[in-house]
């Protein structure tokens, strides 16, 4: 067991003292009650449209995002809540964006996958964002500010062309930017063997990326392995691609698993809140599990008590010379 | 000093990246011996090396990349190197560029430039001919600009790159490269026309043959249409003692109608040329909009001229068949005037 003690460390929602392992398994076990949470809204008909849930894939984020500093840039995908909450913590923020209030993280106008709060950002079509992540990554490299960017992509998002745009030119120019491919084995409902041929690193050094892949669900082991690959890409400025093969131990959205049972249970067995809280003095670990509930509780009290937004506010933000509330035909007369 | 529309673009792009180190360039072959494939960009990259960026064949990632720079604080100018490619960037700018901001809730800017040369005339064909624009008309979050020889192209795209917050699509003709800038002077006069221009980034300008106070037609045409309507004005008016106002924008989205309608009151009657596809195209749009907001100024069906829905031909018999030309304009006139002659006898 490896002993991380990174003092670079920067967390926004915890204190730089705490325990590492303490601090990784309350982040992860906040992801868990807010997605849990969030099925059963669903469920009840609280929260509009969709969303696509993390769970069994925690200890991704925690391992990564926790050696991020604050002016670091990640963009996720439609996946996104669990980077969310590893990286800022805001459940609440997070909570009224779902039930699309005018306080939410941007005012119920994107929902669950089309997020923005300081340095994160997220959106909803495939492949975009990667590009778009390593224009962000060199903009700070030609700014000289010493933030690097993380972009995060499932193995579903390998069939998109605009990802191989982004490894060349990424690769050309040397952006300081972290590759994260999540592979959770099914694309939707497709198995990655009916999807992607070949090999997902070679994908990367074919554009000359130095690219690694670890097999974990363990939050302490990825997050001692990634200590160094971060670290490389701020201090060598220039991309790494690194697969983690994982499991998604809940549907893609909100229903529509038909995955063989016996391999979900299969993997259920290497569930990373287990593992790692069995590491935790038990005192600790339960009042994490208290904390995280009464997190989450504390959010949904909160976000239902939030307005909707106003559709006099259609306009904020649009781009400026549009009236897009006024169609040409109800217009007042000049 | 007379100069063309390629110099004028290339000055303002020199004049920028030394004035100011957010704007980086981007585009394929953009690199200096070459320049890029119009020259807009010729001599950049000797000067300004590291915010000169050469791209490979992949305008969807740039595109992107683009963006990505322009939300974290630079102010990026794509070159698209045929207007035709731009729909290899749909989804960058359908499906991301033009949403982040709003989407976001105002919390993000996305100033960024897209230049490209559209259309015809020159025969390249069916992929380097086109004129795409009207797909991005009424794409939430852009503005799609136009200059043509009437407005000073330079001036409009510095004020896309330096003082537009939001994403521009500038559409630059490419047969309207070589032509000499005809900036009007304020309220002045522009050859044999009497000028206005708009106030605002990106103007509108109408010229009338005798100080706004006898017109018979409104021409409204933008981009390389603009020296084609003229011509046929000036053809109209010397054969057929036909008074037409050119009204040339050069914010094609939004559309600002009130010069349109200011004309409109004068004439009564409006034909919209285009170089782009009839269907669903801008001219379209324009009347559409025309008609619900000032149907009472219209007293004879107004018409369009544009391209005939058709891939574009290499050869020019064929190409000259399917663009709109000289003829279709002062055709589209006459038959704007004999339709309102009915009208009148009713």
């Amino acid at each position: 067991m490896s002993t991380p003690g990174d003092t670079r460390l920067n967390s926004p929602h915890r204190n730089h003292d705490d325990p590492i392992l303490e601090r990784l398994y309350a982040q992860m076990v906040l992801i868990r009650r807010f997605e849990e949470r969030v099925l059963e809204l669903f469920a009840a008909g609280e929260l509009f449209g969709t969303t696509h849930c993390y769970i069994g894939q925690e200890a991704n984020a925690v391992g990564i995002i926790n050696h991020l500093a604050p002016r670091d840039i990640i963009f996720s995908s439609h996946r996104c809540h669990g980077h969310f909450l590893a990286r800022t913590g805001k459940a609440d923020l997070l909570m009224a964006e779902l039930m699309g209030r005018a306080t939410g993280l941007v005012g119920g106008r994107g929902g669950s996958q089309h997020i923005c709060y300081e340095n994160f950002y997220s959106n909803g079509v495939q492949g975009g964002i990667v590009p778009t992540a390593t224009g962000m990554a060199l903009a700070e490299k030609m700014q000289r500010t010493g933030a690097i960017a993380t972009v995060f992509m499932g193995d579903g998002t390998l069939g998109e062309g605009l990802v191989y745009e982004a490894f060349n030119l990424a690769s050309l120019w040397k952006a300081p930017i972290l590759f994260v491919i999540e592979n959770n084995r099914w694309s939707q409902s497709t198995p990655v063997e009916k999807q992607l041929a070949g090999s997902m690193l070679d994908r990367g050094r074919a554009f000359g990326i130095e690219s690694g892949e670890i097999e974990s669900t363990d939050a302490e082991e990825l997050y001692s392995h990634f200590a160094t690959i971060v670290s490389k890409v701020r201090q060598e400025q220039r991309p790494h691609l690194e697969v983690i093969h994982t499991y998604r131990l809940c549907h893609h959205s909100k229903s529509d698993d038909m995955r063989p049972a016996d391999e979900i249970e299969r993997y259920r067995q290497n569930e990373p809140l287990p593992k790692l809280r069995c590491r935790l003095d038990p005192k600790v670990a339960d009042r994490l599990d208290e904390e995280a509930q009464s997190t989450v509780e504390q959010a949904v009290t909160w976000a239902r008590q939030q307005p909707f937004p106003s559709a006099s506010t259609l306009c904020d933000g649009a781009a400026a010379g549009f009236a897009p509330a006024e169609n040409y035909g109800t217009a007042p007369q000049a | 000093m007379a100069t063309n529309v390629l110099n004028s673009l290339n000055a303002a792009l020199h004049k920028m990246l030394s004035e100011d180190s957010r704007v980086v360039v981007l585009g394929e072959d953009l690199l200096d011996p070459y320049g890029g494939a119009f020259k807009i960009t010729k001599g950049l990259s000797t000067k300004f090396p590291d915010r000169v960026l050469t791209m490979p064949l992949s305008e969807a990632g740039f595109t992107a990349l683009a963006a990505g720079m322009a939300i974290r604080g630079l102010r990026p100018v794509v070159e698209i190197m045929f207007g035709d490619f731009l729909m290899l960037a749909a989804d960058q700018i359908v499906n991301h560029i033009g949403k982040y901001r709003w989407m976001y809730n105002d919390k993000v800017r996305v100033p960024l430039v897209i230049r490209t040369p559209m259309g015809g005339r020159r025969g390249y064909g069916p992929t380097h001919s086109q004129t795409l624009e009207k797909h991005f008309i009424g794409a939430p979050g852009w503005h799609v600009v136009a200059p043509s020889p009437f407005h000073e192209p330079g001036t409009l795209l510095r004020r896309a790159v330096l003082e537009d917050d939001d994403p521009v699509l500038f559409i630059e003709n490419k047969a309207m490269y070589a032509r000499l800038v005809r900036e009007a002077p304020a309220d002045g006069r522009l050859g044999d026309f009497h000028a206005r221009t708009t106030a605002g980034s990106y103007p509108t300008v109408t010229l009338s043959f005798d100080s706004f106070s006898r017109a018979d037609v409104t021409l409204v045409a933008y981009g390389g249409m603009a020296e084609l309507v003229e011509t046929a004005a000036e053809q109209l008016l010397m054969r057929e003692e036909i008074f037409c106002e050119l009204v040339v924008p050069s914010s094609l989205s939004p559309i600002n109608l009130e010069p349109i309608l200011e004309s409109l009151r004068r004439t009564g009657k409006l034909v919209v040329c285009e170089e782009g596809t009839q269907t669903a195209g801008w001219g379209a749009e324009l009347i559409a909009a025309v008609s619900a907001r000032a149907f009472e100024l219209l007293q004879a069906a107004p018409l369009r001229v544009a391209a005939k829905d058709l891939p574009i031909a290499n050869t020019s018999t064929l190409e000259t068949a399917i663009l709109p030309q000289l003829e279709d304009i002062t055709q589209a006139v006459l038959r704007v005037c004999s339709n309102n002659r009915r009208v009148m006898t009713r």
